[in-house]
């Protein structure tokens, strides 16, 4: 018979069931002892602290406590107590009862009684911590199990591509601060080619955040397309929460619809950090009223609008950027973060400056606070339409020395290049005017007719876009905006009789752009492939 | 492809100056074309008509030339028609809005009388 506390009993328990088990398929001893349930010691019976004091081997019947364990182990017969202590602590006991002989334990017995005990105990202790450890590990692997599926449910929430909206750069980017997070984000696909586009933040992190983060996306999506209004969407949303929001959590979003043919995006906030809109004139913030979601019913949200012009791009954000911390627990805070958008035009560019503006303030090995989400929509500049077909396959890459002239050598390989593409005729000799035009350009403007200035050139095919793009080698910088050829003007003597290039470029191409990097000038020309079959696939 | 330097030879036909242009009308192409048309209309022809069947390759220097020579045709009252254009290069005179300041014709023998303007789609 042993007593045991609390700690082990569970174990024991288990271990009796197999030894129960074990019993029944064992034939019957000749002479059995008579089994006896193990004796429970509760965790405030006086008992406990006794035989954690006690020297050796305790006498119970000569034992008076008010102990319920105590009474117990003289009703089953124990004799003798053997405390197992380890480090201080009473792990179990070792109960005999009479001897065989009916004669007291010796002072012999009890000796071998404390020394079995002295290293009974500290065995029995490490076996506890044994058990106890892989008890936790297999806890551990289950819970890091289920929140690795959560982490990627959570992922499926998020849009698996950005649309590929003409004339738009359109860049996210989401890290949650533990596996799950409370922040996300959505692109909606609307009727009429508009689209919408979200950004939201649940109060807390982790699994909580992430629960109620999922279930206001699934509510938002629902209500965008049914309601066009951002206003009236947030509105509805706000109502679907309120009832089974936890206490204490909301969730702050920001919902934005654009009309990518014009630039208009009309908005509305439940107290989201407002995003930023990087224009000509400077950065301003977009603002518009409203109370977080989940709060309390009856909410208005205020809608306000605005237009993004060519080349302006808006970033939406949430404020795990702005509150991360230095070392000296300083914020990144709004001014760093509008610095930033300031300097970058945007897209995929602005979020990798941010991340790495991130990086150096909170030094490269900090620990990430709170979930970091940024989306940014960037118009394209000089009214072209180019989508990136950057991780198209190239069908071209070559260069030409800038000699007058050497356009009719890109014109003759990229028409080679794109020889399988089965573009109709006129569309073809399109294109070539096009190339030949913005390589002309490239080698006369940017690389200034100078051979070691070469206009390299690729062409580069997706599975509904030709694009080719023709680089110089100039100063990088703004290129001089020409004034739109006018004939009129051109035979009266008021314009030169040049300056038909991009002109042309544009009228020859469905989309083209220009833009100046590090090195020179790209012109990006691009043309749809709508049942254009690709051979070569 | 390869580039080919403009030749420009002019002809009368029944009271018409008909430039043949052969080869790039590119910046190279600028004496050529300036010394044909100088030719054309020094005999006092009114009308002069720019032959582009051999013309395989116009760009935009070469619409330069062409418009700075419609500039001038406009300053001495001569009428400027042209013909043999690609559907591709007629294209491109009607988006610079040449098309709108100088008669296309199909062939030699509309340009001659009086070039209508064909509208074949």
């Amino acid at each position: 018979m042993t007593a045991l506390t609390r700690s082990f009993r569970r174990k024991l328990r288990r271990r009796d069931r197999t030894a129960t088990e074990s019993r029944e398929q064992t034939p019957p001893s000749p002479d059995p002892m008579p089994e006896q349930a193990p004796v429970e010691i509760g965790p405030n019976d006086p008992l406990i602290a006794y035989f954690q004091s006690a020297s050796g081997a305790v006498d119970v019947d000569e034992l008076e406590l008010d102990s319920a364990a105590l009474r117990d182990l003289k009703a089953a017969g124990v004799k003798l107590a053997v405390p197992l202590v380890s480090q201080g602590e009473l792990i179990g006991v070792l109960n005999l009862g009479p001897r065989l002989s009916e004669q007291d334990y010796s002072s012999d017995d009890r000796k071998l009684l404390d020394d079995l005990a002295g290293q009974a105990a500290p065995a029995l202790r490490v076996a506890q911590l044994v058990r106890e450890q892989e008890a936790e590990a297999v806890t551990r692997q289950r819970f890091e199990q289920e929140l690795e599926v959560a982490r990627l449910i959570q992922q499926n929430f998020l849009p698996k591509e950005l649309p590929d909206l003409p004339g738009w750069q359109i860049a996210a980017y989401y890290r949650p601060a533990r596996e799950v997070g409370g922040d996300f984000y959505d692109v909606i696909p609307l009727p009429d080619g508009r689209v919408g586009f979200v950004v939201g933040d649940v109060t807390d992190k982790g699994v909580p955040a992430a629960l109620v983060m999922s279930a206001t996306r699934s509510v938002l999506r629902a209500s965008a397309q049914r309601l066009i209004e951002p206003g009236e969407v947030l509105e509805r949303v706000n109502e679907h929460l309120c009832p089974d929001m936890p206490e204490k959590m909301f969730v702050t979003c920001l919902y934005g619809v654009l009309d990518p043919e014009s630039g208009h995006l009309r908005f509305a906030n439940a107290g989201h950090d407002l995003p930023y809109v990087k224009t000509t004139d400077g950065v301003v913030e977009l603002r518009a009223r409203g109370m977080p979601l989940g709060l309390m019913r009856g909410m208005a949200y205020e809608e306000k609008e605005a237009t993004l012009q060519p080349g302006e791009s808006v970033l939406l954000h949430s404020d795990g950027v702005v509150e991360a911390h230095d070392p000296e627990r300083e914020m990144f805070g709004f001014p760093r973060l509008k610095e930033t958008v300031a300097a970058v035009p945007g897209g995929q560019p602005l979020i990798d400056r941010v991340l790495s503006d991130l990086e150096d303030f909170t030094g490269p090995d900090a620990e990430q606070e709170d979930d970091i989400t940024m989306v940014t929509l960037e118009r394209s500049a000089g009214g072209g339409h180019v989508a990136e077909v950057s991780n198209g396959r190239v069908l071209a890459d070559f260069e030409l020395p800038s000699e007058p002239g050497n356009e009719r050598q890109a014109i003759e390989r990229v028409e080679s290049a794109v020889a399988g593409l089965g573009l109709e005729p006129a569309r073809l000799e399109r294109l070539k005017t096009a190339v030949g035009e913005a390589t002309m350009n490239a080698m006369e403007h940017g690389s200034e007719y100078r051979p070691d200035r070469p206009v390299s050139i690729r062409v580069l095919v997706s599975s509904d876009r030709l694009c080719v793009q023709v680089t110089d080698q100039g100063e990088a910088g703004e290129l001089a905006e020409p004034e739109p050829p006018d004939l009129q003007a051109k035979l009266e003597g008021r314009q030169k009789p040049r300056g038909w290039g991009l002109f042309l470029i544009e009228k020859m191409v469905d989309e083209a752009r220009v833009t100046g990097e590090a090195g020179g000038h790209t012109v990006e020309l691009a043309l749809r492939l709508e049942g254009v079959v690709d051979d070569d696939e | 492809m390869t580039t080919s330097e403009l030749q420009a030879s002019v002809r009368g036909r029944d009271g018409l100056a008909v430039i043949d242009l052969t080869g790039d009308v590119n910046a190279a192409a600028e004496q050529a074309l300036n010394q044909a048309y100088a030719e054309a209309t020094a005999g006092g022809a009114t009308s002069v008509a720019l032959n582009f069947e051999r013309a395989d390759y116009i760009n935009s220097t070469g619409i330069a030339l062409i418009v700075g020579v419609l500039a001038q045709a406009r300053k001495n009252g001569i009428q400027v028609k042209a013909f043999g254009l690609s559907d591709h290069y007629r294209e491109i005179f009607e988006i610079t809005r040449l098309a709108d300041f100088m008669t296309i014709a199909d062939n030699e023998e509309r340009a001659v009388n009086d070039g209508e303007r064909s509208n074949d789609a």
